[in-house]
């Protein structure tokens, strides 16, 4: 069902498109030897380069280009085999060269597509114009001094990739499924790590609205959103502006705004009023950026699974897809549960990953990366409940000995001694005493109170210190209480 | 033995090998004369004497352990557009304010690790855009040279590079760091009587070097003799993973070229340099340098550079497109000129009205203008293609000659009080050079001869990218026929 | 194509350059100047040409550098001449977004 927000004069469609800048992976900038690394103190990570001062010359990071291609891969998108820098003019103070080296009429790779899920499972594909390397800006402190902003040059000269998707966006979720997806497929590359608190991934959004079976009307562009959450919303109150606008007889602009995200409006950005000319031309320090096809075949052959790729292994390997979902929405997750599984029954490996472990991340507050207990052992344990050392119930407990201790489960069960009883002759002595115990219960369920059955199995368990096998003490009593 | 100053470079390492003099000496005596004659040249905005003692006196010191280098010793000039560690760096300009670099350009860098000594900075054009040095913010620079009938009236030295070549002429340096985007090394060193060389684009490395015009920059040297060129290229040039656009090729040892001699070299004449109203003088000393070179063995080869009238018009296009780029980082922020605004943008403003001085203000205009949304297509991107058709017609003619050779300037050095009025004249200077800087060909400018009053006239040579060794045999074929002795009136 | 004073006045905007009245006359007749004597560039057939972008007399590809940190850690050399040193920052006038 399409989405649509009712004005006084109907139903209006949203068309949304993203500009996202992602920060590439990377030890050192795209054009200097500096420093990235998130929350340094301020101009200590700044090269001449990134200053731009005097006679200072771009050279370009390899790695920033194969990370490029790597995500360019990754979105299904063409690589370009040749590709070009070329500077945007515009005068800003953390602009320090008075110029972005971007890739304006050449990016590096071309178009492509992502395939996103929504929530009532219906698949959408949504079309990727363009991918380009450029440099991030430096940053302006504007709440440090009455009078004064104060300019940090850190991310001045960081790689940004600037992926810019077709219009074919409906709604605040679609758009919202489209970041997430963006996101998840560069943690999978390992090409960006998505930090949107940290401004690793932020989100340029264009919105229009039209009325059904109309042409796209004026666009404009919110800029610099730096939450998935926040674009959502931001799609929606500039949604919601512009129907206004049109409904009260007026015209929208193409425009630059911001979203505030505590009032929840977008507002016009007076700084970029008279920036519309940038002058783009061909950078002359930099000659054209050519890749080999062999390189970019090699780059192709190490990329690492991606999530739809893995999704749909998983489903084949018997996972439900919702836990295969589950599972792949993380990298780490995945390998996680690819460590649990190996030479293991997948689906029990799946149900204790998505099951007590995640519960114990939760309770934990603990992340994948800092699992309460490793992979190795998680899959130690499912070895003890296939070769019956353990029960279930046996197993949890030992697996919540595993987070206290660290220790691993055949540890545990040794020297806690917890192994399940599968002795025969050990579980009929227990059940004989039981019976003879409770001669009133067993004559109450041969009388045909089938319901004791239970009793007898609490107070069986019990007696053996919960390490009967259960299905060998269900045997027993079956067949000792007739 | 000759007064210091009159020696060659060449000679001046002679010397010191010789130990008939000594770093210090040599660089005390290039002192004294900067002392007595830069008040009136002005070649010179800034005068490192005390460091310049101390280096010379560590090349002594290194030259008595045998550890002496390329250039050990040699008192040099570099012009204010290469940025040196610890001094003042303006590129002639107010809005560099008193910015001292934290770094060494590349060339001065690669000149200091052979040993050179360096005087002081040198005067320019601001930003090198000019072509007499009289957009200097720090004052025009008086060439050396006078006519003889008339030997008050001041002439320029030319330009951008005009404080390197007057510098050189009058023996105030044994050879200087310059640069050339439309002429810059050559015009000057014609108007000045003495030689420089603009090497293929990509020789020479650009880091360090305030950007003009980042595809048609490149650095050079100028000395008073074709050798003393060869020896300071060769230490200027080379690979620098620095610059993106520096060539990752071998430096010959161009001294070696320069006796090579022309015999069975093709030496091409391009029809379209024989201008309407070409001076007579120039073309009967045009005429006189390609016979000295047929009867050194040489063949003239008639050739056809057929867009090769459109250069001017293309590099005015090219040119300041560049630099109203390049130069929108001087905005008061972290360096250099501020003035205060009641807001950024008001800041910015006053800033660049205030640093850049009126031809830097043109140009950034011009260039502005020819970016912009609308004339892109109808300027820049049509001087981009007419710029490959330049490239183009230089391409052909190699396939029939092995240099060019032209006159270096349409005239003689003029007065200052000359041509200032409208900028399109001024621009004319440089039509015999902007094609190897569009087309990023080697060039150099030799001088060959005096007019008619007594002011020297140069010829160009132009050679195949990175082929400086022919052009290097070339010119010292022409130096050697020419025999070129005369010198300039203001001489130390 | 003649520049009116108009287009003098947007393109020195675009410069940053602060001209007064008399600037822009003046500006306004040099530059007309100089682009009249430009305007020649059209009488040059220049179909099918590929526009020549860099300096370089032969094709050049782009250098590429190791991805390693080799510089920064500088913030005294950076900040050194700036005209308004605020602490470890750059002084600007206040910037309304
Ligand atoms: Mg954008
Ligand atoms: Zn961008």
């Amino acid at each position: 069902m399409t989405y649509t927000i009712e004005g006084e004069t109907g139903p209006w469609e949203v068309v949304i498109g993203l500009e996202v800048h992602a920060q590439v992976t990377s030890h050192a900038k795209l054009f200097s030897g500096a420093a990235t690394a998130f929350g340094a103190e301020p101009n200590s990570q700044v090269s001449f380069v990134d200053a731009g001062f005097p006679g200072m010359l771009p050279v370009i990071n390899a790695e920033c280009i194969a990370q490029a291609v790597r995500t360019g891969l990754g979105l299904n998108a063409e690589i370009h085999l040749w590709s070009r820098f070329d500077r945007k003019n515009y005068f800003y103070a953390d602009l320090p060269q008075g110029y972005q080296i971007s890739q304006y009429a050449h990016p590096i790779v071309g178009t492509g597509a992502v395939e996103v899920t929504l929530a009532d499972g219906i698949t959408k594909t949504i079309g990727i114009t363009r991918l380009h390397l450029e440099q991030d800006a430096g940053k302006s402190l504007h709440d440090q001094h009455p009078s004064k902003s104060f300019i940090d040059l850190n991310r001045s000269g960081v790689a940004l990739m600037e992926i810019v998707s077709e219009p074919d966006m409906r709604s605040p979720e679609e758009a919202g499924a489209y970041l997430t997806k963006l996101r998840q497929i560069m943690r999978y590359l390992g090409t960006c790590d998505g930090n949107m608190d940290e401004g690793s991934m932020r989100a340029d959004v264009n919105v229009s609205v039209r009325k059904a079976g109309e042409g796209f009307r004026t666009r404009c562009e919110v800029k610099n959103v730096n939450s998935i959450r926040f674009v959502m919303q931001a799609v929606e109150a500039e949604a919601r502006r512009q129907i206004e606008v049109w409904e009260s007889g007026g015209e929208v602009t193409q425009e630059t705004r911001l979203f505030d995200t505590a009032r929840g409006v977008t507002r016009s950005m007076r700084s970029k009023e008279d920036a519309h000319d940038y002058r783009y031309f061909p950078d002359p320090d930099l000659p054209p950026l050519v890749l080999e096809q062999s390189w970019v075949d090699q780059l192709k052959a190490s990329l690492p699974e991606l999530p739809d790729q893995r999704r749909a292994r998983y489903v084949a390997m018997g996972l439900s897809p919702y836990d295969a979902h589950v599972l792949t929405i993380e990298r780490e997750t995945a390998t996680f549960f690819e460590t649990v599984a190996k030479g293991r029954d997948a689906k029990v490996a799946a149900n204790w990953v998505t099951g007590d472990f995640f519960a114990a991340l939760n309770r934990l507050k603990r992340d994948i990366s800092d699992p309460p207990v490793t992979a190795e052992h998680l899959g130690e344990l499912l070895d003890l409940l296939a070769d019956k050392t353990l029960s279930g119930a046996l197993a949890k407990q030992v697996f919540e000995a595993m987070i206290e201790t660290g220790q691993a489960p055949s540890v545990i069960v040794e020297e806690r001694g917890l192994r399940q009883v599968t002795d025969t002759g050990a579980i009929e002595a227990a059940v004989d005493a039981i019976m003879a115990a409770n001669a009133d219960k067993v004559a109450e369920y041969r009388g045909g109170k089938d319901k004791l059955f239970g009793f007898f199995v609490g107070q069986t368990m019990k007696a053996m210190a919960g390490k009967g096998n259960p299905a060998l003490v269900n045997d027993v009593l079956k067949q000792k209480l007739g | 033995m000759m007064r210091p100053t009159d020696l060659t470079l060449a000679e001046g390492l002679e010397a010191l090998d010789k130990r008939e003099i000594s770093a210090v000496e040599l660089t005390q005596a290039f002192l004294e004369a900067i002392e007595r004659l830069n008040p009136r040249l002005n070649a010179y905005i800034t005068v490192t004497g005390e460091k310049a003692l101390a280096d010379a006196a560590a090349s002594d010191a290194r030259r008595a352990k045998g550890e002496a280098r390329a250039l050990d010793g040699i008192p040099l000039g570099i012009k204010d557009l290469f940025c040196t560690e610890g001094t003042r760096t303006t590129a002639g300009s107010n809005i560099l304010g008193g910015f001292v670099p934290p770094y060494e350009s590349t060339v001065s860098a690669n000149l200091k690790r052979d040993g050179a000594v360096f005087l002081g900075k040198l005067n320019l054009d601001e930003f090198a855009m000019g072509s007499s040095n009289q957009t200097s913010a720090f004052g025009a620079v008086e060439n050396p040279w006078s006519r003889a009938n008339d030997p008050d009236r001041r002439l320029v030295p030319g330009g951008s590079s005009g404080g390197s070549a007057a510098a050189v002429a009058a023996r105030l340096a044994m050879g200087a760091t310059a640069t050339d985007t439309g002429g810059s090394i050559r015009q000057p060193a014609a108007f000045c009587g003495i030689t420089g060389i603009k090497p293929t684009y990509g020789r020479c490395s650009r880091w360090g070097i305030v950007a003009f015009a980042s595809s048609l920059d490149q650095a050079g040297p100028v000395a008073r003799t074709v050798e003393d060129n060869a020896i300071l290229l060769r230490s200027m040039a080379g690979h620098d993973p620095k610059d993106s656009t520096s060539a990752n090729l071998p430096v010959p040892d161009f001294r070696a070229a320069v006796g090579r001699g022309v015999k069975g070299l093709r030496i091409g004449v391009p029809a379209e340099y024989r201008l309407d109203g070409l001076a007579p003088e120039i073309a009967a000393l045009w005429d006189q340098g390609l016979e000295w070179l047929r009867a050194e063995g040489a063949e003239i080869v008639p050739i056809s550079l057929p867009h090769a009238k459109y250069a001017l018009p293309t590099y005015y296009v090219v040119a300041p497109a560049e630099a109203s780029s390049n130069l929108a980082r001087y905005d008061g922020v972290r360096f250099g000129l501020r003035e205060n605004g009641s807001d950024l943008k008001d800041l910015y403003e006053r800033t660049r009205a205030r640093g850049f001085g009126a031809e830097v203000r043109r140009r950034i205009m011009i260039g502005t203008y020819v970016l912009s949304a609308g004339y892109y297509d109808a300027y820049y991107l049509k001087a981009q293609k007419v710029r490959a058709l330049i490239r183009r017609d230089f391409e052909e003619a190699w396939g029939k000659v092995d240099a060019i050779v032209t006159p270096a300037t349409p005239s003689a050095a003029f007065a200052m009080d000359e041509k200032q009025d409208d900028p399109v004249t001024m621009y004319l200077n440089d039509v015999f050079t902007v094609t190897a800087n569009l087309a990023g060909l080697p060039g150099l400018a030799v001088p060959a001869g005096l007019d008619g009053q007594g002011l020297p006239l140069g010829l160009q040579v132009i050679g195949r990218a990175f082929d400086e060794e022919t052009v290097f045999a070339v010119g010292g074929a022409i130096e050697r026929a020419a025999g070129f002795t005369a010198s300039p009136q203001v001489m130390a | 194509m003649s520049l009116d004073a108009a287009t003098v006045r947007r393109v020195a905007n675009l410069a940053r350059l602060r001209l007064d009245e008399t600037e822009v006359e003046k500006l306004q007749a040099e530059l007309n100047g100089i682009l009249d004597w430009i305007e020649q560039l059209q009488q040059v057939d220049t179909d099918g040409v590929e526009p020549m972008a860099g300096g370089a007399p032969v094709e050049v590809k782009l250098p590429w550098r190791a991805d390693a940190v080799t510089d920064g850690a500088q913030a005294e050399k950076v900040l050194a001449n700036a005209p308004d040193r605020e602490g470890e920052y750059f002084g600007v006038p206040k910037v309304v977004e």
